[in-house]
C-alpha cells in the first residue's frame, strides 16, 4: 500500500481527489479537499448547508470547474485540459436533487434521449435497455408518462434510470431525496440501497442518517469547505470524534431515534444540547 | 346617512354605463347610415370580388405571411443563438441586427431590398423570394429577442442534466434547451405570426402583377375601380378570417402553459 505511487492510486480508484479548491469569487467554497473512492465503494458525504459537499460532488464531473487541486474519475484526470470531457461524463451518472427531467419527452424518451444522441444506440437497443431501467427502478408501464405526470419520488426514480441508462461507472447523488415529501424519500432510497448491492460506486451527499449508517461503506464529514472527518458509519456517524460532527448530527437526528442508539449517542444530544443553549 | 361602499361601487358603474349607452346612441344618430351603406355594403360591388379576393389575394396573403414567418424563425433563431453566444463578435453582430431592423420601419426595408438590391448585384429576385427576404428580416429581428428569452427561460438544471448525460452544449442546446424554449414562445410567436399577416400588405411597395395581388393591396385596387368601399370592408374581414383562429390558438396555447406550470 506504502509503496503505491500517487498516480497508482488515482488509477486504481473510482474517483481520486487531490488538494480541490474552489472559489466562488472571494467565497472559498472547497479549502483543499484529499479524499478517493474505490470501486464499488459506497461513499455518503454529510455535512451542514454550505459546507460545500455539493460543489464536491459537481467538481467530480466538471459541472463546476475547480479553482485548483485535480480530479481522476476512473483513470482519466478530468482536470485535464486536454481531456474530453463529454466522454468521462457519459462514465458518470448523475442524480440531481430536483431530478432535472427533460418535460418535453415522455420518461422513455428521457432514458432514450442520451443512449441515441450520445452512445449512438439503435432506438430497438436504446428501448430494450430503457425498459430494463424502468423496470428496475419499479416503474414498468410509466413509459409514456411525461414527467409532470409522475410524483416527486418517481420522477427521481425515472432520474435514477435515466443515468442507469448510460451503464455507467460510477453514480453522484446530490441530495436526491432532499426535494421530496417525506413518504416519497423511502421509495428512492430503496432503489440506491438495490444498486449499492449490486456493487455500483456511488458518490452520495445526503441528509438520510439512515441510509448513510445503513448502505454506506464510509462516511465523510465535511464542514466550512473541508473534510473534518471519515470513516465507517459506526465511527462517524456512531462515534464521532471531532466536537463539530458531534454538533451536527445532533441537529439532523431525530432525538427518538438517537435514545434508542444507545448511551454514547444520548451523550452526544445532551452534549450538543447544552452547546446549543 | 353616508353611502355604504358597495352601493357607491353600484352607482358609480351605473353612470358609466350611461355614458357609454348615450355615446354610442349619439355616434348612432348623427351617422348617415345611407351614406355608409351605399359605401360599405354594396352587395354588387361585393359580389364581382369574388372569387379572386380568395383565390388570389387570401392565399397570396397566406403565401407572403408563411414565406416571411418561416425565414425570419430560422433567422431569428440563428440571431438568438448569436446573441446568447460566448463568442463576443457573434453577441455584437445579433444586437446589432436586431436593433437595426428593430428600429427601422419595415416600409423602408421593403423599398430599400425590393430597388437597392437589383441596383447592388444586378439580379432580378424572383417576387416570392422578395417577399420573402423583406418580410423575413424585419420579423426576424422581433423573433430573435422573443427566442432569447424563452431559451433563457429554460431553466440552467435541463442544461446540467443534458451535459452530465455526456452530450456536448451544441447537442444539448438542440435536444433539450431549444425544443423546450420554442415551447415557452410558442403563444408570442403566434403573436408574431398575425403581426406578419398584417405586415404582409407592405408589399405592394415592391411594384406587385394583378395576380400577385395580396388582401390589402387587392381591395385598394378594387376601391378605384368601383368607386366603392365595399372592397375595403371585405378585405378587412379577410384578414379577420386568418388572424381571429390565430388569436384562438394563442389563447388556448397560452392556456396550456398556464396549466403546465
Amino acid at each position: 500500500m506504502t509503496k503505491e505511487t500517487t498516480e497508482e492510486r488515482a488509477a486504481g480508484a473510482a474517483i481520486d481527489v487531490r488538494g480541490l479548491r474552489k472559489s466562488f469569487g472571494a467565497l472559498e467554497v472547497l479549502r483543499g479537499i484529499d479524499f478517493s473512492v474505490a470501486r464499488g465503494e459506497v461513499v455518503c458525504v454529510i455535512g451542514p448547508s454550505g459546507s460545500g459537499k455539493s460543489t464536491l460532488l459537481r467538481c467530480v464531473n466538471l459541472l463546476e470547474e475547480p479553482s485548483a487541486g485535480r480530479v481522476t474519475v476512473a483513470g482519466t484526470e478530468v482536470t485535464d485540459p486536454e481531456v474530453d470531457i463529454d466522454r468521462v461524463r457519459r462514465r458518470i451518472g448523475m442524480v440531481f436533487q430536483s431530478f432535472h427531467l427533460f418535460p418535453h419527452l415522455t420518461a422513455l424518451e428521457n432514458l432514450t434521449i442520451a443512449q441515441r444522441r450520445v452512445l449512438h444506440r439503435g432506438r430497438a437497443e436504446a428501448e430494450r435497455i430503457a425498459r430494463t431501467n424502468l423496470a428496475r427502478v419499479g416503474l414498468s408501464g410509466k413509459e409514456a408518462a411525461y414527467p409532470a405526470q409522475l410524483s416527486g419520488g418517481q420522477q427521481q426514480r425515472v432520474a435514477i434510470a435515466r443515468a442507469l441508462s448510460m451503464d455507467p461507472e460510477l453514480m453522484l447523488f446530490d441530495e436526491p431525496t432532499s426535494a421530496l415529501d417525506p413518504e416519497l424519500v423511502g421509495d428512492v432510497l430503496a432503489v440506491m440501497r438495490a444498486l449499492a448491492r449490486d456493487g455500483m460506486t456511488m458518490l452520495v451527499v445526503t441528509h438520510e442518517m439512515s441510509f448513510a449508517r445503513e448502505v454506506a461503506d464510509r462516511v465523510v464529514f465535511m464542514d466550512d469547505g473541508s473534510i473534518v472527518e471519515e470513516g465507517t458509519p459506526e465511527q462517524v456517524v456512531g462515534a464521532p470524534r471531532h466536537e463539530r460532527t458531534r454538533t451536527f448530527l445532533a441537529r439532523v437526528l431525530d432525538p427518538a431515534a438517537v435514545e434508542m442508539e444507545g448511551e454514547r449517542e444520548a451523550e452526544v444530544a445532551a452534549e450538543a444540547d447544552g452547546t446549543a443553549g | 346617512m353616508p353611502l355604504s361602499r358597495r352601493r357607491r361601487t353600484r352607482i358609480i358603474r351605473g353612470v358609466q354605463y350611461g355614458v357609454l349607452v348615450v355615446a354610442v346612441v349619439a355616434l348612432a344618430l348623427v351617422a348617415d347610415w345611407h351614406q355608409l351603406r351605399t359605401a360599405f355594403f354594396d352587395v354588387e360591388v361585393a359580389k364581382a370580388l369574388f372569387p379572386d379576393i380568395i383565390t388570389t389575394a387570401l392565399v397570396n396573403t397566406v403565401l407572403y405571411t408563411l414565406l416571411g414567418f418561416g425565414f425570419g424563425l430560422g433567422l431569428g433563431l440563428v440571431l438568438a443563438l448569436m446573441r446568447l453566444s460566448s463568442v463576443p463578435p457573434y453577441r455584437w453582430i445579433a444586437i446589432t441586427y436586431i436593433e437595426f431592423f428593430r428600429g427601422v420601419p419595415a416600409l423602408l426595408v421593403f423599398i430599400a431590398l425590393g430597388f437597392g438590391v437589383p441596383l447592388a448585384f444586378q439580379v432580378a429576385l424572383d417576387m416570392n423570394v422578395t417577399v420573402m427576404l423583406s418580410l423575413g428580416l424585419v420579423g426576424a429581428a422581433y423573433m430573435a429577442e422573443t427566442i432569447r428569452a424563452g431559451i433563457q427561460a429554460v431553466p440552467k438544471g435541463q442544461t446540467e442534466a443534458a451535459r452530465s448525460l455526456g452530450m456536448s452544449q451544441g447537442r444539448a442546446t438542440v435536444s433539450i434547451v431549444i425544443p423546450q424554449a420554442f415551447r415557452i414562445v410558442l403563444p408570442p410567436l403566434t403573436n408574431e405570426l398575425i403581426l406578419l399577416t398584417k405586415d404582409s400588405s407592405l408589399v405592394y411597395l415592391l411594384g406587385l402583377s394583378l395576380n400577385q395581388f395580396e388582401l390589402a393591396n387587392f381591395g385598394r385596387d378594387a376601391l378605384n375601380e368601383h368607386k366603392s368601399l365595399t372592397p375595403v370592408l371585405i378585405a378587412g374581414l379577410c384578414y379577420l378570417v386568418i388572424t381571429l383562429p390565430l388569436g384562438q390558438l394563442v389563447r388556448r396555447l397560452e392556456a396550456r402553459t398556464a396549466r403546465a406550470r
